[in-house]
């Protein structure tokens, strides 16, 4: 267990990104099957009611899909595929600049430091 | 299976330990009753169980009023300890199988054997944790309609709460039952909650679902809890 959950936002919701999150990095590939939601919900330490928002919120993004007496899968949608890892860099790399302009850094000087830092690191 | 509470109250001598407090409860949820020390959450549980019997008010148990023999129908874990010394786990477990007819020896075992409780130690051997998880078993392991923990987590160490809580999810029967758990650690079952139960000096202060409050306040339990709590603590009760 021992998952954490920010206060602002629906417990369901954090674990509707945590899965997407593992799709997009290929660690749930398509076809493969969801832990059933009671086994979910035991892995997670949350309520079932919670796992059963979480799955339905994913069949209706397209992302899941679940087949009578088998279970849910992770659906084969490339389509969807693609547009939430694009999704998911622009909220990154929004919230990186936001966070930049924050503490007083420039677009140029942004882009120069990005540019060293990753020509040092690799 | 609906457990309610009608305008009860409760007093100990002059004070009440519970002031005309509403509540219903149905099958196939979680509830957190939620609460300082002293508040009467455990007030709540008893009547629920039929160990205490309301001043005012009526308490029922699919629309009959609660009696002493509700216990056959309603599991309850007390938050004192409960066993007797010199009994094994085995004999523990025995014993009270012998006193509930809905009392499930296999879910026993499986639990045992999960929560990995060595059923020859003696009772009074076991460690503080240890006693929590037997005192666990031997509730969750009745077909009752009704759970009801009185703080199950107190003076447990995180691990030892992580694999109690798994073993609720695990083997609460959603179809059949309710789980009430009266608690005031509440960040340590938040994620667990359909509803919490906020009780503060006797009165219910609030009853929200725990994912409406995130997705229309913003707030955890938590924080809710505490905005009520200075609300009313402050001015009048």
């Amino acid at each position: 267990m021992g998952e954490e959950f920010q206060a602002s936002k629906p417990i369901y919701m954090q674990i509707v990104d945590k899965i997407i999150s593992e799709i997009v990095q290929g660690k749930r590939r398509p076809g493969d099957k969801l832990p059933s939601v009671r086994e979910m919900a035991v892995n997670m330490g949350v309520n079932p009611n919670t796992i059963q928002r979480t799955y339905t919120e994913l069949e209706r993004l397209k992302l899941v899909e679940s087949r009578r007496g088998q279970g849910t899968f992770v659906a084969a949608n490339e389509e969807v595929m693609e547009e939430l890892g694009t999704e998911m860099q622009e909220e990154i790399i929004e919230l990186f600049i936001q966070k930049m302009e924050e503490i007083g850094v420039s677009k140029d000087q942004l882009i120069g430091m990005l540019q060293r830092y990753l020509g040092e690191g690799r | 299976m609906v457990l309610e509470l009608k305008n009860v109250s409760k007093f100990y001598g002059k004070t009440a330990a519970l002031n005309k407090v509403s509540l219903t409860f149905e099958k196939g949820k979680i509830y957190g009753l939620l609460g300082p020390n002293g508040s009467g959450k455990s007030t709540s549980l008893k009547l629920m169980t039929g160990l205490v019997f309301p001043d005012e008010g009526a308490v029922k148990l699919n629309g009959t009023l609660v009696t002493r023999k509700t216990s056959e129908k309603v599991a309850y874990l007390t938050e004192l300890d409960m066993f007797y010394d010199v009994f094994t786990v085995q004999e523990t477990i025995d014993y009270v199988a012998s006193q509930f007819a809905d009392f499930n020896k296999e879910k026993a075992l499986q639990l045992l054997q999960e929560l990995k409780l060595d059923p020859t130690k003696k009772v009074r051997s076991l460690s503080k944790g240890n006693r929590g998880r037997l005192k666990l078993v031997t509730t969750l392991s009745r077909n009752a309609e009704a759970i009801l923990l009185d703080e199950p987590f107190s003076g447990l160490d995180p691990m030892v709460r992580d694999s109690i809580v798994q073993s609720l999810l695990k083997y609460l029967d959603f179809d059949h039952q309710v789980l009430i758990i009266a608690t005031h650690e509440i960040n340590e079952i938040e994620s667990l909650l359909d509803e919490a139960v906020a009780i503060q000096y006797g009165k219910v202060i609030g009853q929200e679902k725990v994912e409406s409050l995130r997705e229309e306040r913003g707030l955890s339990v938590l924080q809710w809890f505490k905005q009520l709590s200075s609300k009313y603590g402050e001015g009048e009760i």
